[in-house]
């Protein structure tokens, strides 16, 4: 008999890459993709196996990290969160030009209404621009199953493959049968140099091929297990629903509709062809972005009808989830009672005793004294700080921002200027920001809010921890404008003087306010209180 | 045969003990299973929900749509009400009374227990009856315990022998606690 685990979509993923033969998982800590790293690093079989499963820096040293297991002829995984596919666009996007030689899987997991994300950006689109097969599972007995298929999809074609989830399926749990697992692959590394020397010479060759894979690659589509053509009624609505939206379909069950289940592209042509021949219109379910239904108009005649949420049939932005999907069939949301009046909203919050909440409290005492005063926030449990009662940042964009921001804005003459980068957000993406602005000398004071770990996804290792002033001098901050601090009240009144001082100081300053996360602080307690017992 | 119910409370309540151990029952009787969960920021003292869906036919989606939930189960007594517009016609709300404030704006609190008392709601100090056994971390299981009454997929002896396998690598005094915790509450709704 078969084994079942009740597993959330994201542990599906990572039991089923490690059942496929996976060899390594390069992965930076994101909503809503951490849990399948976190899964392989506790995972028994994982670790007799001996399946890399460190944290790395950000995702694109993840991304080339998997590309060179992937050369020596293992099977590696990259998994992200949808912004941090622009951090590895470069590897990612020539990693289809080169070609694998282990098979390679990189899962992007979006977060459509932006749950715990700062756009709802899409990333198919990131697949179809480097002409690659994109999976999108259903639920979580696709999501482990489709590991091994895609594996052996990235192995056949040569090609990496793009797996793309959502907030929903990610952290959502069912039963899974689980199977077999397979063996790894041996070290078999590349022998073709022309594939992997991007020289414009030999590059325009791997081009080249890329191009002429086309046709197979959606042939394979045609033939995935995954995509599912459901005839219903001749002459009724036809819907294509991709990924989750599948199942909304399913359980808005409108009466007489046919259904073509999509979860792998590219979209096979045919099979939409069939559906629109048998039906007199065409909805598109899709999560995320108009990805497919901007696609069918290049598909079907100019004037066969389609709709979804370029056409108002389905909202434009935000998570598909059952309600909205029954309404796009014309039945009407079943709300028995009303809002209720006695609630109020409940925002997350810096948690008490946070060392985030004293280094707010200092900066937001020291700039009373500086009205012009512009702080640039980044990406972090510290974003918290533009809530009440701190409201004490001014931007927030994107991992690393809040330096190259200040700069700029100091370049153009503003004063003080200053960033608030967490250690994690530094290691990402704010070293090289920090060069910029010791080599330009800009008058930018950066506060580094240093708690020992990778807070806001749940306490992961942070690349940087006890590296941080010899980074900071390395990358040429000066000794005497480079602070450590222990962000606590009782030192309140020598952090304010040392921001001050730095304020002051018309060159880069970098003060590192230094203390634990109190969640990773209060498990490592509990932690050696149980094995004291 | 389907039950929904929406689960409820503040980041670090406990809510998604109840929900694992709701769905180690459901697993070991063969009852489908889908349960969504919200990670990430809203963990730091913000609100927090789960979906969770027991069906003996196939569940398609993960969430609950409006006017599905046959249950809410609030650690809260305000996160009770705010998922109301989920609540069936025939639905119960299982809730703890004791507000958790942590906010500046908490609504009143005598408005907002006479709003809940409109619905059918069965809410008690859960904590205080948990700390009356010298259990106070097991809270949660009395509330499970209160609402297990209304789970009429799973019977109340599959959520205990639940409590126990959950529990289990804790060490026996902790399943004891939860298990005593759990019948306080069940015995509260006779």
């Amino acid at each position: 008999m078969k084994e079942k685990r009740l597993l959330l979509g994201d542990e599906a993923i990572a039991l089923g890459a490690i059942y496929s033969g996976l060899s390594g998982v390069y992965a930076y800590p994101g909503t809503p993709s951490t849990e399948i790293t976190e899964f392989i690093q506790n995972d028994p079989l994982a670790k007799e196996r001996g399946i890399r499963s460190r944290w790395c820096t950000n995702e694109k040293t993840a991304m080339e990290a998997a590309l060179g297991m992937s050369y020596a002829g293992k099977r590696a995984m990259v998994c992200m969160k949808h912004v941090g596919m622009n951090v590895c666009a470069d590897a990612f996007v020539n990693s289809a030009i080169t070609g694998v030689n282990g098979g390679i899987v990189v899962i992007a997991a979006d977060d459509p209404s932006m749950h715990s994300s700062q756009n709802e950006q899409d990333s198919r689109f990131y697949g179809k621009f480097a002409m690659i097969p994109i999976i999108e599972p259903s639920n979580q007995q696709e999501c482990f199953d489709c590991m091994a298929h895609a594996f052996e999809l990235s192995e056949k074609l040569r090609l990496p493959v793009l797996l793309r989830m959502v907030t929903r399926l990610a952290h959502s749990r069912a039963a899974v049968n689980i199977g077999v697992p397979c063996q790894q692959n041996c070290l078999k590394p590349d022998d073709e140099r022309g594939r992997w020397v991007l020289l414009p010479g030999n590059a325009r060759k791997q081009y080249d091929s890329l191009i002429s894979k086309q046709p197979e690659i959606e042939s394979c589509a045609l033939e995935s297990p995954y995509n599912r053509l459901e005839l219903g009624k001749e002459g009724g609505t036809g819907v294509i629903a991709s990924g989750i939206g599948y199942n909304y379909v399913k359980e808005a069950s409108p009466e007489g509709i046919s259904i073509l289940k999509l979860s792998q592209y590219p979209i096979p042509k045919e099979e939409v062809k069939k559906l629109s021949s048998h039906c007199s219109d065409i909805v598109v379910v899709e999560d995320g972005q108009p990805f497919i239904e901007e696609q069918l108009k290049a598909i079907l005649a100019a004037d066969y009808p389609i709709s979804g949420r370029l056409t108002g049939r389905l909202p434009r932005t935000g998570e598909l989830n059952p309600d909205n999907v029954t309404a796009a069939f014309g039945k009407t949301s079943s709300a028995v009672y009303q809002k209720a009046v006695n609630i109020s909203p409940r925002p997350p919050q810096l948690c008490q005793g946070c060392g985030h909440r004293d280094v707010y409290t200092a900066l937001n005492k020291v700039l009373e004294e500086y009205p012009t005063a512009r702080v640039f926030g980044d990406i972090g449990c510290y974003t918290l700080g533009a809530l009440p009662p701190f409201r004490a940042i001014d931007s927030c964009v994107d991992m690393g921002a809040s330096i190259t921001m200040a700069k700029g804005a100091a370049d153009a003459g503003l004063y003080p200027a200053i960033a608030v980068i967490g250690d994690s957000t530094f290691t990402h993406s704010g070293m090289t920001s920090l060069l910029d602005a010791v080599n330009d000398n800009s008058p930018i004071t950066v506060i580094l809010s240093d708690n020992l770990t990778t807070a806001m996804t749940g306490g992961q290792n942070s690349a940087g921890t006890h590296k941080f002033e010899a980074i900071c001098l390395a990358l040429g901050v000066e000794r005497e404008h480079l602070h450590v601090v222990v962000p606590l009240p009782k030192n309140m009144d020598s952090i304010t003087e040392t921001i001050r001082r730095e304020i002051d100081y018309k060159g880069v300053s970098v003060i590192i306010p230094q203390r634990e996360c109190m969640q990773t602080l209060s498990r490592k307690m509990r932690a050696k209180k149980n094995s004291t017992k | 045969m389907k039950t929904d119910i929406k689960l409820s409370g503040v980041g670090g309540q406990g809510i998604l003990s109840i929900a694992t151990v709701i769905g180690q029952a459901a697993t070991a009787s063969g009852i489908n299973l889908k349960q969504a969960e919200v990670h990430g920021m809203s963990q730091r003292g913000g609100d927090v929900q789960s979906d969770l869906r027991l069906s003996t036919e196939e569940i398609f989606s993960d969430q609950i749509p409006l006017g599905g939930a046959d249950l809410i189960i609030s650690m809260e007594p305000m996160e009770a009400l705010r998922y109301l517009p989920y609540l069936s016609a025939d639905g119960v709300i299982v809730t703890s009374s004791k507000p958790f404030v942590n906010i500046p704006n908490y609504p009143d609190e005598n408005a907002l227990m006479e709003e809940l008392g409109r619905y059918t709601v069965h809410s008690l100090d859960i904590e205080n009856i948990a700390l009356s056994i010298q259990a106070p971390k097991s809270a949660n299981m009395v509330l499970l315990g209160m609402a297990a009454k209304y789970i009429g997929i799973i019977s109340e002896q599959d959520l205990k022998e639940a409590i126990r396998a959950v529990f289990s690598r804790k060490g026996e005094k902790v399943v004891e606690d939860n298990i005593k915790a759990f019948e306080k509450g069940y015995e509260s709704i006779q």
